[in-house]
């Protein structure tokens, strides 16, 4: 296994997930297709142990990204897709129809 | 009483004071969330040494004692950093951590290859497939150059808490 990339130099973004939640690949989709540099924080499964989310976001749920370029923190995949999409895509929103949920 | 001899180990070729130690980026874990850490980049961050903490995994004896006994001396406190190399997961070592109310981040290596990195490497007698470093301590500079190194001997073997104190000044 080699290393990997060197994360200290710190993408803008931060993204607080869990291992194998779906919400969290599907951001995780959308970071890869937009080519947005990101920074990945694991948490543990356990609601309640997920102080840092909570301290950070305001809510115990995963995904929640922190940008530090525009200074957002947001939870809620749909709304952290969209966002994605609004400031780092190229500016065509997808059809509503398009939008899975 | 029992008669019995404590194992001696092999000989080493790890980093000695004045060599580059190997840099390596690793999931270091804290009480709440692990992430892809450098050590170089952390000993830069830092005022002061970065102790590199070799450890047996979490569940052993030896790799609670020393936790322990470097979180009553207060070790976090005088160096820049104090991080453990464990082969223990991410979860274990989070909740190691949580459950001990312990002030330290400890890098999770499962496949053992900072220890082969610093030929260090203990393998377990009984345990196929699984082997781990050897109990050792590395102070280093911001530049990962070594100020202090102490690897095991023995097994098992704790580190001389006074004497790297004493170097280190603490």
């Amino acid at each position: 296994m080699s290393d990997a990339p060197d994360q200290d130099s710190a993408p803008a973004l931060t993204l607080y997930r869990l291992q194998a939640c779906p919400y969290c690949e599907r951001v995780v989709r959308v970071l890869d297709d937009l080519e947005v540099p990101y920074h990945s924080r694991f948490v543990e499964p356990m609601h309640s142990d997920r102080d840092v989310v909570k301290r950070v976001a305001g809510v115990r749920t995963v995904p929640v990204i922190v940008d530090e370029r525009t200074g957002v923190t947001m939870a809620e995949s749909a709304n952290i897709v969209d966002y994605l999409e609004r400031t780092y895509g190229d500016g065509e929103r997808p059809a509503s129809g398009e939008v899975s949920s | 009483m029992v008669d019995f001899e404590v194992v001696a180990l092999e000989p080493t070729d790890h980093p000695e004071s004045g060599d580059e130690a190997p840099d390596f980026t690793r999931p270091l874990v804290t009480d709440e969330f692990w992430e892809d850490r450098s050590l170089s980049g952390l000993a830069s961050e830092v005022d002061g040494p970065t102790i590199l903490v070799c450890t047996p995994m979490i569940g052993s004896y030896p790799g609670t004692y020393v936790w322990e006994e470097l979180h009553e001396r207060g070790w976090h406190e005088e160096a820049g950093a104090v991080v453990g190399v464990s082969i223990s997961t991410p979860y274990a070592i989070k909740q190691f951590l949580e459950t001990t109310d312990s002030p330290f981040a400890v890098f999770s290596d499962p496949q053992n290859r900072v220890a082969e990195e610093y030929g260090i490497v203990n393998d377990l007698d009984g345990m196929a497939g699984l082997d781990e470093p050897r109990p050792a301590v590395f102070a280093l500079d911001a530049n990962l150059t070594v100020e202090t190194a102490w690897v095991a001997e023995e097994w098992p073997e704790f580190p001389p808490y006074d004497d790297l104190e004493s170097e280190l000044g603490f």
